[in-house]
């Protein structure tokens, strides 16, 4: 169970963690900073297990992953958007950082309902509330490299064809 | 068959592939650059498996480089460090990284490239894919040559007619912007082709792939014809380097999920004002606004043929006094060239500050970083909040005709009362 905090459409790398603050990767440095100029009190009071609510295109703009690890380093349990910008989907899937697609939930949520969140079926439960979400399923190979912990940890112990569905040859 | 994204990657895998289809892919160049190759090298450690092909590793210094402060510094030895354990034979540090590869021949038609940089969707311009990705992406490129891709639904868009004089592919593409906005084209690849396009010399098309990112797109392409194989083949090393012929690549009886058709001749000049890029206005609404600094650069916008459209309306003139102009060409071929032809000595005499190549004050850290409160007019292809330095500032995205005249004025103005 946490809080949930939530943003607008378009949230863009540099909302997410301003450029001038990527000089490190380390994820708690960067948390410090995370969503600085759109919400100053969230790095100061999120918590782990609290909830990221935000509208379309989430992380638009840069390819830096330091958005991710920023977000990552908050220990926030998950981000909730309408839908993803698409360097951010592949980033947030190959770093680990659990992402649910729900825009029901997103018009459901307000700053502050408490939210339970199962990461494995994807329901959402608002506790402020009492509404229930269903988050749209993530792509089989997606849920493959999601299930091991992102992309490095599937590549230490699986080929890259079997994203696939092929059985790679070692 | 197809859309020319499906075509690019049928080609590629060697069967016909339709969007929607998930499909593993043999990259041809493996991009990155010093702000995204540190944490590719992390993770390429964690993974800890030999690089696949170094031959396909494209290292670039343009973000901060020279190195402004001790931070970026460590950066750069690290990449160094690295070049020279691994014995990559690519690490160049002349330039944009998309420029670059350009000029040295990495980008042909295509060819499938990917990079640690969002604009990676520039190399479209001359029929290849190009697509940005995060910095492990990357490092599992580099150990396993591949990368995945969801073959994306495609938008087309059809331009004609003529711009006129003192409207420029810039204004087009920013109007592009604010009608489909920043979500607009997001997980497609949006096909830029019409009489319009088809007409226009390579650095002006590089616009359109350049800024598809910036309304969300996979990849911005343009099909190669004959202007992109000879400027390829008389402006670049790409025969050389790819030792095969370069072959027009055109869609084959596609399927769009959009048609969109535009008639570009009565467009006025375009400014994207603070603090969206989808914030598209006609020049005249916003003329007069009070500017502190210009700059020409960035890989929008800091090509030679952009370099001389600035120096034709700055050459005999001074800037304005309140205003800082600041000119960064986008290599150092362009830079040498404009050397060369008077370009750099007729900035230097208006008053401008000409930087070395790189990106200079795109990104907020060196070069022409904004105070708070202060308003930029510049040639660069997005302006979020806190993108050149402070926070309160604000950004106003224009071609480089618009921003010469307002270097003059220091108030936004429309080139063309300069024509």
């Amino acid at each position: 169970m946490g809080k949930a905090w939530t943003f607008g459409d378009n949230m863009n790398t540099d909302e997410i963690i301003p450029g001038r603050f990527n000089i490190t990767t380390d994820p708690q440095e960067l948390a410090r900073n995370a969503f600085c100029e759109v919400k100053p009190e969230f790095a100061k009071n999120v918590r782990p297990g609290d909830v990221i609510v935000a509208g379309q295109n989430f992380g638009c703009g840069s390819s830096r992953e330091h958005a991710v690890i920023a977000i990552k380093g908050t220990q926030v349990k998950c981000v909730i958007a309408s839908s993803y910008a698409r360097i951010f989907f592949r980033n947030a899937v190959n770093l680990g950082l659990p992402i649910l697609e729900c825009p029901e939930a997103v018009a459901g949520i307000r700053e502050g309902d408490e939210v339970e969140v199962d990461l494995s079926t994807g329901l959402i439960h608002n506790l402020s509330t009492g509404a229930t979400f269903q988050a749209r399923p993530l792509p089989e190979f997606v849920l493959k490299i999601a299930e091991a912990g992102g992309i490095i940890q599937f590549l230490k112990h699986h080929d890259f064809q079997e994203l696939m569905g092929q059985t790679g040859k070692k | 068959m197809g859309t020319l994204v499906e075509e690019i990657f049928s080609r590629k895998t060697g069967r016909t592939v339709k969007a929607g289809d998930i499909i593993l892919v043999d990259v041809d160049y493996i991009m990155s650059h010093d702000n995204t190759t540190p944490l590719a090298i992390k993770a390429f450690r964690e993974i800890g498996k030999p690089i696949y092909d170094k031959q396909r590793i494209v290292l670039h210094l343009d973000h901060a480089y020279p190195a402004p402060n001790i931070l970026a510094a460590e950066n750069h030895r690290k990449i160094f460090d690295f070049v020279k354990e691994q014995d990559l034979p690519y690490l160049f540090t002349q330039g944009i990284c998309h420029q670059v590869m350009i000029e040295e021949g990495f980008v042909t038609p295509g060819a499938v490239i990917i990079g640690a940089d969002s604009h990676s969707n520039t190399y479209g311009a001359l029929g290849a894919f190009g697509t940005g990705l995060g910095s492990t992406e990357i490092a599992v490129a580099w150990v396993t040559g591949k990368c995945w891709f969801k073959v994306p639904e495609t938008i087309r868009i059809e331009l004609y007619g003529q711009t006129q004089p003192g409207v420029y592919a810039k204004d087009v593409m920013l109007h592009l912007a604010g009608l489909l906005g920043m979500n607009g084209a997001t997980y497609r690849s949006v096909e830029f082709g019409g009489e319009y396009i088809e007409n226009l010399p390579i650095h002006e098309r590089i616009i359109f792939s350049n800024m598809s990112t910036e309304i969300g797109a996979k990849c911005g392409l343009i099909a190669a014809d004959e202007v992109t194989i000879k400027y390829l083949t008389e402006q670049t090393p790409a025969l050389e380097r790819t030792k095969r012929p370069l072959e027009a690549i055109q869609p084959h009886n596609p399927r769009y999920e959009q048609l969109l058709q535009i008639d570009v001749s009565d467009l006025s000049p375009q400014v994207a004002c603070h603090p969206d890029v989808d914030n598209v206005k006609p020049l005249q609404e916003v003329e007069g606004l009070e500017i502190h600094q210009v700059f020409i650069g960035t890989c929008t916008n800091a090509r030679y043929e952009d370099l001389e459209i600035v120096a034709s309306l700055l050459r005999g003139k001074r800037v304005h006094p309140g205003v800082r102009v600041i000119v960064t060409p986008a290599s150092q071929r362009i830079y040498k060239k404009a050397m060369q032809n008077g370009l750099i000595e007729t900035f230097i005499d208006a008053g401008c500050v000409v930087t070395n190549p790189g990106c200079g004050a795109c990104i907020g850290r060196h070069g022409g970083v904004l105070a708070p409160g202060e308003r930029a007019l510049t040639t660069m292809n997005r302006n979020f909040i806190g993108r050149m330095g402070s926070p309160q500032a604000e950004i106003y995205l224009a071609s480089p005709a618009t921003a010469a005249v307002t270097a003059l004025t220091g108030r936004i103005t429309d080139p063309r009362r300069y024509l």
